[in-house]
């Protein structure tokens, strides 16, 4: 970790970093000029940070899992049935889900921007946006996988998702073995973001949690 | 069609490095950052393909360089100067001149419902569907725009000029080589088409694997 205590001052944190600066300078530009309501970029970063998140990408899931008709229909119109829980907006207008089995892996990349469902997710993660990401997950998959810890078996393919275009892929992980008696709430708490976004697989309940 | 922003197949990027879900903005001008450059949108001045477009044609040195919201702020810079909202002597210090489109400015009272409003991208259009799920297809044969030099395209180098196969019929869309150049919306036939990668690849990782993009329909021709 780059910072893992604070009760030192470095020097070079005494002045905001030099993009820091620019951002600044721009709302306040933009501020001064009438185009910008200082209010209302406080209610955008709070959107982000506290009330969009993978935890309605779960839910999803998590009913998925649970609820064969659901399911079906999530697969069948992924629009129509987010949009009913209440997960629709900005970047998540299209929605596809796509699920993992015994034979396919999917994984969901964008190789010329970040696209990303948003109202499902929530912001991005900063190494779906990375190069590396960007440039590997096609070529790749397997290694990135591995980056991430994950190793799939040989008889399963894997299916990587370009998001070239306004639809937004959400990946349905499989449900881990021995979780039948576990409640939405816990069953929610194993679908974690990258499984979602198919770097990652939904985990296993910890020993003792049933 | 060669920017940097294309970057899908390329080689010598290193790991990807995972990070911890709760993290949600790195630095608090990453937040910044977004929360401008949507308040902006909101102008009504541009839609999402001439913003892609301000990005990815920063400068080749810039876009290697920039870390991510960098280019954000880099391209929205651009696109208030190209939009005619702001002045470039503001940038350089000049006294602000209030604008006329202050009306428009997004109000925090009005956040909630533009975000869960969005800005859907499926169109009406009047170009037949010419294939469907099943058909063979091949892609362009060069990633470019068809109306405009050097301008916007979503069709990645890496799956030009390759064979597929349509697995989904999205409806009709914003054609962005359109879009992003203020040439009209021109919908047309939006299809996601599997590629294995054997075809995409010389030396693929598992002969099973295979690449699904979202392509539309003047990106294709039938493959006999």
């Amino acid at each position: 970790m780059p910072h893992d205590h604070d009760d030192h001052t470095h020097p070079h944190t005494l002045l905001p970093s030099d993009p820091a600066l620019r951002i600044k300078a721009l709302e306040t530009l933009l501020t001064r000029k009438g185009l910008i309501d200082p209010q209302a970029l406080d209610a955008i970063i709070d959107t982000y940070e506290n009330r969009i998140g993978p935890r309605n990408g779960a839910h999803v899931v998590v009913k998925a899992w649970t609820d064969p008709a659901f399911r079906a229909a999530l697969l069948e119109d992924a629009t129509k049935v987010v949009s009913e829980l209440g997960y629709y907006g900005r970047q998540g207008e299209h929605m596809v889900a796509v699920e993992n089995t015994d034979s396919v892996h999917n994984m969901v990349v964008c190789t010329l921007c970040s696209c990303y469902p948003w109202p499902l997710l929530g912001i991005p993660p900063t190494w779906y946006k990375s190069d590396a990401y960007r440039a590997r997950a096609v070529r790749e998959p397997r290694k990135v996988l591995a980056d991430f810890g994950v190793a799939l078996p040989s008889d399963v393919a894997v299916r990587v998702w370009d998001s070239t275009a306004e639809v937004r892929y959400l990946v349905i992980p499989r449900r881990p073995d021995g979780t039948d008696g576990l409640d939405e709430k816990a069953l929610m708490d194993l679908v974690t973001r990258d499984s979602m976004i198919g770097t990652g697989l939904a985990h296993y309940p910890a020993a003792g949690t049933t | 069609m060669t920017r940097p922003h294309d970057m899908g197949g390329r080689y010598g990027d290193g790991p990807v490095i995972p990070e911890n879900e709760n993290l949600r903005f790195k630095e608090d001008w990453h937040a910044r950052a977004l929360a401008v450059t949507l308040a902006s949108g909101s102008l009504g001045q541009w839609n999402i393909d001439i913003s892609r477009h301000a990005r990815e044609k920063l400068s080749p040195t810039d876009y290697a360089r920039f870390s991510y919201y960098e280019k954000w702020i880099a391209g929205l810079a651009d696109l208030l100067v190209h939009s005619g909202v702001v002045d470039p002597r503001e940038y350089a210090g000049a006294d602000p001149v209030p604008s006329p489109l202050a009306d428009r400015a997004l109000r925090a009272q009005d956040v909630d419902k533009v975000l869960a409003t969005g800005g859907p991208a499926d169109r009406p259009s009047q170009v037949p569907q010419l294939f469907s799920v099943g058909d063979a297809v091949k892609t362009r044969k060069v990633a470019a725009n068809c109306l405009v030099d050097g301008g916007h395209t979503r069709l990645p180098r890496y799956a030009a000029g390759m064979r597929g196969r349509i697995v989904r019929f999205h409806g009709t869309h914003v054609l962005p080589d359109s879009a992003a150049h203020r040439l009209g919306d021109a919908p047309e036939p939006l299809y996601a088409v599997a590629f294995r990668a054997a075809e995409l690849w010389a030396h693929p990782e598992h002969p099973e694997d295979e690449v699904v993009l979202d392509l539309w329909q003047s990106y294709l021709v039938a493959d006999a």
